[in-house]
């Protein structure tokens, strides 16, 4: 009998037990009964319930599978680490609680489909993929996987002019991120040789004072630009408001904390595994991003009156605080960006379940303006919001103020002096517009009520994430701590 | 760790008050009525075990006292550690004592989101506690920080007119000086290799290095006392915000930034400080010349008396950066008496402001033949913020002066004019509000103190005359601290100077 060989799939079997769920799903979806009116509804309401399942039980499996330790499969494609474990967290659970905040609104919009869910799903999945990437073609797979559910998701609001323009757009612009990358990729492997990530590395260690090809130079600058743009950092960040802004909202949702969380991850592996020799060659650039997304993120935020525009304008400068972790790119840093990126999902998910309760008489409401007065209306609500408020300006005790703060260590430490004062003097500009949000909340009288009632997963949403960011300081241990494992992890290889 | 942990008590319990405030439920009367009992019970709790600190305190020992200290973030050194010695001690009680005068000042001014307004305060409590008994820099950020949120929500929700612009000045002047502060507190942290501050006490800053680490202090300290030129956020907080926000406001958290300066900047920091300490001076006189005049041309009461706070604070600068054993101690004294009759002294515009809703000047005239118990009450605040002998404010100025002449007499001459010229603006304020004729129509019918008001009024009264008349108590309590401080700063100046001799 000729053996077949069969590589070791335990390492990725997450991502192919998701794989497998979603095809069944989508079967499931397809052969539910639709036609009249009402089914749609039905059937995706049961594929999302479904849809969380799975993401749960593939969180489990992470889980599960981290136990082993450090693993790579499929010819060294693919690795699974405490790094990618992670992330990989960290995405499940943002997906997942976009789930569950998404249906309420979907229905409402008379957009309620099961393909919601499935795309979702399956952009996990890509993220997931991205994650683990071990090699610029899995690495490249993994992006479009990820990025092309997105595309129609952005634009699933189908009768919407905005949405379809901000589904357009973000196809357009991300297709040309995805070109830059991969051609840059095809440099590298022209000038290195290799597309694996370890045999890069390796390559990539010459001599002391030896300089890399310029060429190879070039193709590391076309990835950083891809990779850029895909983070929304400035200046590839202009696809990000009129996206987030177009976008349905619970979509909006989805991009501003999974995939941007899993685009992190992957600058950081694809920066500090196989280029991790030539920091000296883009730091700089880095640097440079950095304080473009802090300063752009904190200015221009301060015009906007549509609070989705000002979360993506709030996102690119969260991004460019992450970024100053990357620039210092020893395990300290990335460990600071390990932290700061989970606090971030868990205050953005609370700010955009927020945002899904601002409905006035069946229509939702986007401007900042429809805020006001919201302690008095709903006084829960208002409260929550204005601790992720609060948080996002890196006031302590919220656990904003901690990301911030381990970032700024890192800095500091690797004395990076100038980017860490300019982080802080952006994040007093970035304090002005959050503190807005709070002053049309509790200081202006409510002009016209929103909406009473507000949905009870999104109020469980609201609670799980306020008390996460409200409490982390009694115990910030356990996140420290596997953020220090997976720092290491990707600096151990 | 087999000791009492009181710190913890006396920081949390009003914690516990919040949350027990937010818990009630019912009609908005109801509610409103059983919040303000359970913040002032809280408060007054709160200030009966404070007083155990002082009933406790050896004051023969520089070291830190009731200290307590716990893991919480153990893979970066940075620990949960508090303790108090001579310096801190007494802020604490200044801290505990202002809440629920505060509470019971606003026991009616206050009528709309009234539970809010007790968290507010409660939560205001537990960081200023937090802040002066914190010995670990990274936890007294935090305190120091988290002051802001709920000042910022009582300026902007129970405020004036202007309470937007007064409210996002105050966070955002605040939170610039505090973020230069927080890079400082972490090239030190990594500099020293830990983040609790009796070891950085100890550890010896490079001379080099002090500069710019006592530069991001004073940027975070300058703006909180305030300091000429950074004072403008302090007139425009102080006119919009309630009273109660304004008594903290001058009471405590302007003392936060006398208390950095001698708990860091002096001890950790000794070369910068004698470096900048001519410019300290010449701020300080800039601002106790300057705002006295300002105060001077005033036409709102309120804002008459931020100016003052601005000239007061100069003197506690003056006196912290002589280096010498009466300007600390008159530095700190000055603090505290400054802390009970600013606060006062806000709480008596508050008065006439909850009965005619106006603080200007003009429109008040001859309150004492209507309001005499006022008008006496006014009195001895007013003379007090003078610095009249047998009051608080004479001890603290005399003490500061005293330290200051010492070192520099141009210096202690020019700061001397301060008292004259708040002697001016305070007796011109009096007589025009108080004396002269009752002639105008909405003031015919105001009433005197009510027994309420004469409650809030009378611990002041009687502290400022102990304060002034016997203060030797609250000097007992700094002194072993205060000689420590100088003599390790002069030990510190004396070994750079032998490394700077050895060098040549």
């Amino acid at each position: 009998m000729p053996s077949v060989n069969l590589p070791n799939l335990i390492p990725a079997l997450p991502e192919l037990f998701l794989v497998c769920a979603a095809m069944a799903l989508l079967m499931l979806g397809v052969f539910q009964k639709s036609g009249a009116k009402g089914d749609d509804v039905k059937s995706s309401r049961l594929i999302s319930l479904l849809g969380i399942v799975t993401l749960v039980l593939t969180l489990l499996l992470v889980l599960t599978i981290a136990q082993t330790g450090t693993a790579d499969t499929f010819a060294g494609m693919f690795v699974t680490d405490a790094f990618a474990v992670y992330f990989k967290v960290f995405v499940l659970i943002a997906s997942a609680v976009s789930l569950v905040i998404s249906q309420d609104y979907l229905e409402r919009q008379e957009i309620a489909r099961f393909e919601f869910s499935i795309l979702v799903l399956l952009s996990t999945l890509g993220m997931m993929m991205m994650l683990s990437a071990n090699n610029l073609i899995s690495l490249y797979v993994g992006l479009e996987l990820q990025s092309l559910p997105l595309y129609v998701l952005a634009a699933f609001q189908r009768h919407d002019l905005r949405s379809t323009e901000a589904g357009l757009k973000y196809f357009v612009l991300g297709a040309l991120a995805s070109g830059m990358l991969l051609y840059g990729s095809s440099l590298v492997y022209g000038f290195a040789g290799t597309t694996d990530f370890a045999a890069l590395a390796s390559t990539l260690t010459g001599p002391e004072g030896e300089m890399p090809s310029i060429g190879l130079v070039i193709g590391i600058v076309f990835i950083l630009v891809g990779l850029a743009f895909k983070v929304s950092a400035v200046p590839f960040h202009m696809w990000t408001p009129d996206v987030y802004e177009g976008a349905p909202t619970p979509v909006t949702a989805f991009f501003s904390v999974a995939p941007k969380l899993a685009a992190i991850g992957l600058f950081i592996r694809v920066m500090i595994g196989p280029f991790g020799e030539l920091v000296g060659q883009w730091q700089q650039i880095v640097i440079f991003v950095s304080i473009a997304s802090m300063a752009l993120g904190g200015f221009v935020a301060i015009n906007q009156t549509n609070i989705k525009r000002m979360m993506a304008y709030s996102s690119i400068s969260h991004v460019g605080y992450a970024l100053i972790g990357l620039a210092v790119g020893n395990e300290v840093g990335i460990q600071g960006v390990l932290i700061y990126m989970a606090i971030y999902i868990f205050m953005n998910l609370g700010v955009f379940a927020c945002i899904l309760c601002m409905r006035r008489s069946d229509t939702m409401v986007e401007n900042i303006q429809d805020l006001a007065g919201l302690s008095k209306t709903h006084p829960m609500v208002a409260l929550a919001l204005a601790i992720f408020m609060f948080s996002m300006a890196g006031i302590p005790p919220m656990a904003g103020f901690f990301g911030k703060l381990y970032i700024f260590l890192a800095a500091i430490e690797s004395e990076l002096y100038t980017l860490a004062v300019i982080g802080v003097l952006t994040s007093v500009v970035a304090a002005f517009y959050y503190l807005r949000i709070i002053k049309v909340m509790y200081f202006d009288e409510p002009v016209d009520a929103l909406h009473k009632p507000v949905r009870r997963e999104i109020g469980l949403v609201l609670l799980g994430t306020s008390a996460v960011i409200l409490l982390f300081f009694l115990a910030p241990g356990p996140l420290l701590d596997s953020a220090q494992a997976a720092a290491a992890s990707l600096f151990a290889g | 760790m087999t000791e009492f942990p009181i710190l913890s008590l006396i920081i949390f319990l009003p914690l516990i008050g919040a949350a027990l405030v937010l818990s009630v439920r019912g009609e908005e009367a109801i509610v409103a009525r059983n919040a303000r009992s359970v913040a002032l019970w809280t408060s007054l709790i709160t200030f009966a075990l404070s007083l155990f600190l002082w009933i406790g305190f050896d004051n023969t020992t520089a070291a830190f006292q009731f200290e307590e200290r716990g893991d919480w973030m153990p893979a970066y050194n940075i620990s949960y550690h508090l303790g108090v010695d001579g310096i801190s001690m007494l802020f604490v009680l200044l801290s505990t004592l202002l809440t629920p005068i505060c509470i019971l000042s606003s026991w009616e001014a206050i009528k709309v989101r009234v539970k809010e307004y007790m968290v507010a305060f409660l939560l205001m409590e537990t960081m200023m506690v937090g802040m002066f008994c914190a010995l670990d820099i990274v936890l007294f950020y935090i305190f120091f920080e988290g002051v802001l949120i709920p000042m910022f929500l009582i300026i902007g929700v129970w405020g004036g007119p202007r309470r937007v612009y007064a409210a996002f000045k105050f966070f955002l002047f605040t939170l610039i000086g505090s973020v230069l502060m927080l890079l400082a507190i972490i090239a030190m942290y990594f500099m020293a290799g830990t983040a609790d501050i009796p070891e950085l006490m100890a550890f010896g800053f490079p001379a080099s290095t002090q500069t710019w680490l006592w530069l991001a202090f004073l940027a975070s300290f300058a703006v909180k006392l305030p300091m000429w030129p950074v004072h403008t956020w302090l007139p425009d907080a102080h006119v919009e915000a309630p009273t109660a926000g304004s008594v903290i406001l001058a009471g405590v958290l302007l003392k936060f930034g006398a208390y950095g300066f001698l708990r860091f900047s002096l001890p950790m920091f000794p070369d910068a400080t004698a470096e900048f300490a001519p410019l300290i001076f010449a701020l300080s006189i800039i601002a106790v010349i300057y705002t006295s005049l300002v105060a001077l041309a005033q036409e709102d009461m309120k804002k008459l008396i931020a100016y003052s706070s601005v000239a007061h604070m100069g003197f506690v600068t003056v006196g912290a950066f002589s280096l010498t054993v009466q300007g600390i101690e008159g530095a700190i004294f000055q603090s505290l008496s400054h802390g009970v009759v600013s606060g006062a002294l806000f709480l008596v515009v508050g008065v006439v402001y909850d009965r005619i809703h106006s603080r200007e000047i003009a429109v008040y005239e001859g309150l004492i033949h209507r309001m005499p118990a006022y008008g006496l009450t006014f009195m001895i605040f007013m003379l007090a913020s003078i610095g009249l002998p047998g009051t608080a404010g004479f001890i603290g100025e005399v003490l500061v002066l005293v330290g200051i002449f010492q070192v520099n007499t141009w210096v202690a001459a020019l700061t001397a004019t301060g008292l004259v010229l708040g002697a001016t603006y305070m007796l011109y304020l009096y007589r025009r509000v108080i004396f002269g004729k009752l002639t105008k129509e909405n003031l015919m019918k105001i009433m005197d103190l009510s027994p309420r008001e004469i409650a809030v009024f009378a611990p002041l009264i009687l502290l400022v005359f102990f304060m002034g008349i016997y203060p030797v108590p609250f000097l007992d309590v700094m002194h072993a601290s205060v000689d420590n401080l100088i003599n390790n700063f002069e030990l510190a100046r004396a070994a750079s100077d032998g490394v700077a001799l050895a060098g040549r």
